[in-house]
C-alpha cells in the first residue's frame, strides 16, 4: 500500500483557522459500506470498523449545540448513511432546523424509505438534497469501480428518487482524462433520460489519491504538498476547512476526507471543531487545486479564481469574510 | 408613524423594468428607493441604466457583477461552478464589459459595499449577497434560521436586505429579526410569470415590520427585441418572455429547481 506521506511541521504546512462554521458533517455510517468500491479515499468496507455507525443519541446532542454556532446547513456521509437503522430519524430532526444533504450509493432504497424521505421533505421548509454516486453511465464503466451489479441497483435508485419528484445530483469520481468530460456527461445524461431522469444534476469529483484509489490508480508525488506561499492570493473560502467541520462517533474532525487520520480529530465538542488545523496532508492538494470539492456545487480548477485575486489591487469583498465570524 | 422604503437588485440591465419600478415605487408609499447592485448582465446596452438611477438619486449597493466591470477583474464572480453555466456568463460578461462606457465603470467601481440606516428605530443593513461576502448565495431553501440570526448578531442589524440569487423570499427570526432577499428586476423569477420583482419594506410604530413583494410588471416584449437587436443570445430572451429561466440553474438547490421547468 502507498505510504501516507505527512509533511512535517518543520516544513510548514499552512495553518487555516475556521473562518466560520457553517455546514456540518455527520459520519453517520462511519467508515461502514455496503459496498466495497475501489477508489474510496478512506477505503469504507462491510468490514471496515474504524468508525462506526451513529446512532440519532449521539448525533442530536451535536445537532442542538451546532444551532447556538450557527451553523447553515448539513451534510450526512459514510460509508452509506442508509444502511444506517436511525437515519431516517436522523434526517426528520436534521430538517427541522435546516437544510440536509444525503451522500448515498442509492443501492439501499426501498418503496418504505423513499416515501418516508418525500414526506419529510415536502414537511420541511428546506431542501432535502441526495448526491447518489455513480461512476460510469454504464456497467461497464461503473462496475469495475464500485462492483458487479452496482450500475443496475444504483440505477433504480435514482428511478425510484426521480419518480418521487425528487432532482438527486449524479456524482461521479473522475477515472477517465479531463478533456473527456463532454463526452462523459453526454453519454451519462442519455442513460439517465431512459429512465426519466430529463434534467439531471451532475457533479465531477476530482480522484483524491488516499485509501483505496491509492492503490487503484497512484498516490500523491513525494512534492504534492500545500505550502505557505501557494496560499498568498488564494481564495481559502474555497477549502471545506475554512467554514465546516465533521463529526463521526468518535469525535469531530476537520474534514470528511481525513475523517480516519488520527491527527484530523480535534476532539469531542463542538467547541473543539473552531480549531484551526495545518494543510499538512497530500489530499489538501486535491481541494486546493479544485475546491468545493465536497459541497453540492460542481468543482471547478481553482486557476481563475486565482487569477482574479491577483488582477484586483484591492481587497476583492467578492471573495473576502470578515475574519472575526463564526 | 409608518415609514416604508423600496429596495430592488439585480437590474442586470433591464431598463424598462427599472424605468417602470422607479414610478410605481412612489405610488406604493416608498419615500427612499435603494439599489443592491448588478446593474448589468443578461440585459442589453448596459449605459442605459445610469442615468436612471442617478437622476432619481438612487443609493446604490455595489454587487458582484459591479465589482468585477469596476475593477476591470477577468470575470463576474457570480458564483457558478457549472460549465453551462459559466459557459452563458461569460457571453453575458464579456458583452456587458464591452459596452459600458469607462465613466461607469469608474461610477461602479467606487460603490459602497453596504448601507446601514436607522429606519423608525430599527437598524436596516443592506448589501449585495450577504453582510460578510458579495457573492454569497442565500437560497431560502439552504440558509438555516440560526445561521440568519448569527448574521444578524455579527452584523449589528435587525434587517438585513440582499439580493444576488435572483429570487426573492422573506424569513421573519424568532429574535423578532428578518432576512429578506429583495429579488431582481433584471428577469423573472423562474415562476412562468413575465414580471420582475421587488420589495417595500414598512416599519410601524413599535418596530413592527411589514415585508410585501412586489411583482411588477414592464414591457418585456420591447426589452426582448431590443436584447435580439443586440444578438443577445436567445437563451436569455426566452426568460424574459417566458418567466422560466434557461441558463445559470446548476446552483439552484433542489426546491428552488424543481419549481421551474429546465
Amino acid at each position: 500500500m502507498a505510504a501516507l506521506i505527512d509533511q512535517t511541521e518543520t516544513e510548514c504546512a499552512p495553518f487555516l483557522p475556521l473562518s466560520s462554521l457553517d455546514s456540518l458533517w455527520f459520519q453517520v455510517a462511519g467508515t461502514l459500506c455496503n459496498l466495497r468500491c475501489n477508489h474510496c479515499f478512506i477505503s469504507c468496507a462491510p468490514d471496515n470498523h474504524t468508525l462506526g455507525l451513529m446512532k440519532f443519541e449521539q448525533f442530536k446532542p451535536h445537532l442542538d449545540e451546532s444551532i447556538r454556532y450557527g451553523v447553515k446547513e448539513y451534510y450526512f456521509t459514510g460509508g452509506e448513511p442508509f444502511i444506517n437503522p436511525d437515519i431516517l430519524q436522523i434526517l426528520e430532526a436534521t430538517l427541522a432546523v435546516g437544510p440536509a444533504t444525503v451522500l448515498t450509493n442509492a443501492t439501499r432504497f426501498t418503496e418504505e424509505k423513499i416515501a418516508r424521505l418525500t414526506g419529510m421533505r415536502d414537511a420541511s421548509a428546506y431542501s432535502l438534497e441526495l448526491r447518489v454516486s455513480i461512476d460510469g453511465f454504464s456497467p461497464e464503466t461503473n462496475d469495475p469501480i464500485r462492483g458487479p451489479g452496482t450500475f443496475d441497483s444504483a440505477m433504480n435508485g435514482v428511478r425510484m428518487l426521480v419518480a418521487s419528484e425528487f432532482l438527486p445530483i449524479i456524482t461521479s469520481m473522475r477515472s477517465w482524462e479531463i478533456h473527456e468530460d463532454d463526452y462523459f456527461l453526454r453519454e451519462f445524461k442519455a442513460e439517465l433520460a431512459k429512465i426519466g431522469y430529463t434534467r439531471p444534476r451532475m457533479k465531477l469529483l476530482p480522484s483524491l489519491k488516499i485509501g483505496q484509489e491509492a492503490l487503484r490508480d497512484h498516490g500523491y508525488a513525494k512534492y504534492e504538498f500545500v505550502t505557505e506561499s501557494m496560499m498568498a492570493g488564494y481564495d481559502e473560502t474555497q477549502l471545506l476547512c475554512h467554514n465546516s467541520r465533521v463529526v463521526s462517533d468518535q469525535g469531530v474532525h476537520v474534514c470528511p476526507i481525513l475523517v480516519d487520520k488520527p491527527d484530523a480529530r480535534l476532539g469531542t465538542s463542538m467547541r473543539d471543531a473552531l480549531k484551526g488545523y495545518r494543510l499538512r496532508h497530500q489530499a489538501c492538494t486535491t481541494c486546493y487545486k479544485f475546491g468545493a470539492l465536497c459541497s453540492n456545487a460542481t468543482s471547478q480548477s481553482m486557476e481563475g479564481k486565482r487569477l482574479s485575486a491577483h488582477s484586483s489591487s484591492q481587497n476583492n469583498p467578492a471573495t473576502g469574510s470578515s475574519p472575526n465570524e463564526g | 408613524m409608518t415609514e416604508c422604503i423600496a429596495v430592488f437588485g439585480g437590474v442586470y440591465s433591464n431598463h424598462f423594468a427599472l424605468a417602470a419600478l422607479l414610478e410605481d415605487a412612489p405610488r406604493r408609499g416608498a419615500s427612499k428607493i435603494y439599489c443592491l447592485g448588478d446593474l448589468g448582465a443578461f440585459g442589453p446596452n448596459p449605459d442605459k441604466v445610469f442615468p436612471l438611477l442617478r437622476d432619481a438619486n438612487i443609493p446604490v449597493v455595489q454587487g458582484n457583477y459591479d465589482n468585477s466591470i469596476g475593477n476591470n477583474l477577468a470575470d463576474c464572480q457570480c458564483g457558478y461552478t457549472d460549465a453551462k453555466d459559466n459557459y452563458f456568463a461569460r457571453l453575458s460578461y464579456d458583452y456587458t464589459f464591452k459596452n459600458t462606457a469607462t465613466e461607469n465603470k469608474i461610477w461602479m467601481r467606487d460603490l459602497a459595499v453596504e448601507l446601514r440606516f436607522d429606519l423608525n428605530g430599527v437598524r436596516v443593513l443592506l448589501c449585495h449577497g450577504s453582510p460578510r461576502k458579495m457573492n454569497e448565495f442565500l437560497w431560502e431553501t439552504t440558509t438555516s434560521v440560526a445561521f440568519l440570526e448569527r448574521l444578524c448578531g455579527a452584523h449589528g442589524t435587525d434587517v438585513i436586505v440582499a439580493t444576488h440569487t435572483g429570487l426573492h423570499w422573506h424569513r421573519a427570526l424568532p429574535s423578532g429579526r428578518h432576512f429578506v432577499n429583495c429579488g431582481a428586476i433584471g428577469r423573472p423569477a423562474n415562476d412562468g410569470r413575465t414580471c420582475v420583482w421587488y420589495v417595500i419594506i414598512a416599519v410601524h410604530d413599535a418596530k413592527r415590520i411589514d415585508v410585501q413583494f412586489v411583482p411588477l410588471e414592464y414591457d418585456h416584449e420591447r426589452l426582448a427585441a431590443e436584447m435580439r437587436s443586440e444578438v443577445i443570445p436567445e437563451e436569455f430572451v426566452e426568460t424574459i418572455e417566458t418567466g422560466w429561466w434557461t441558463t445559470c440553474l446548476e446552483v439552484l438547490p433542489m426546491k428552488e429547481r424543481a419549481r421551474g421547468v429546465h
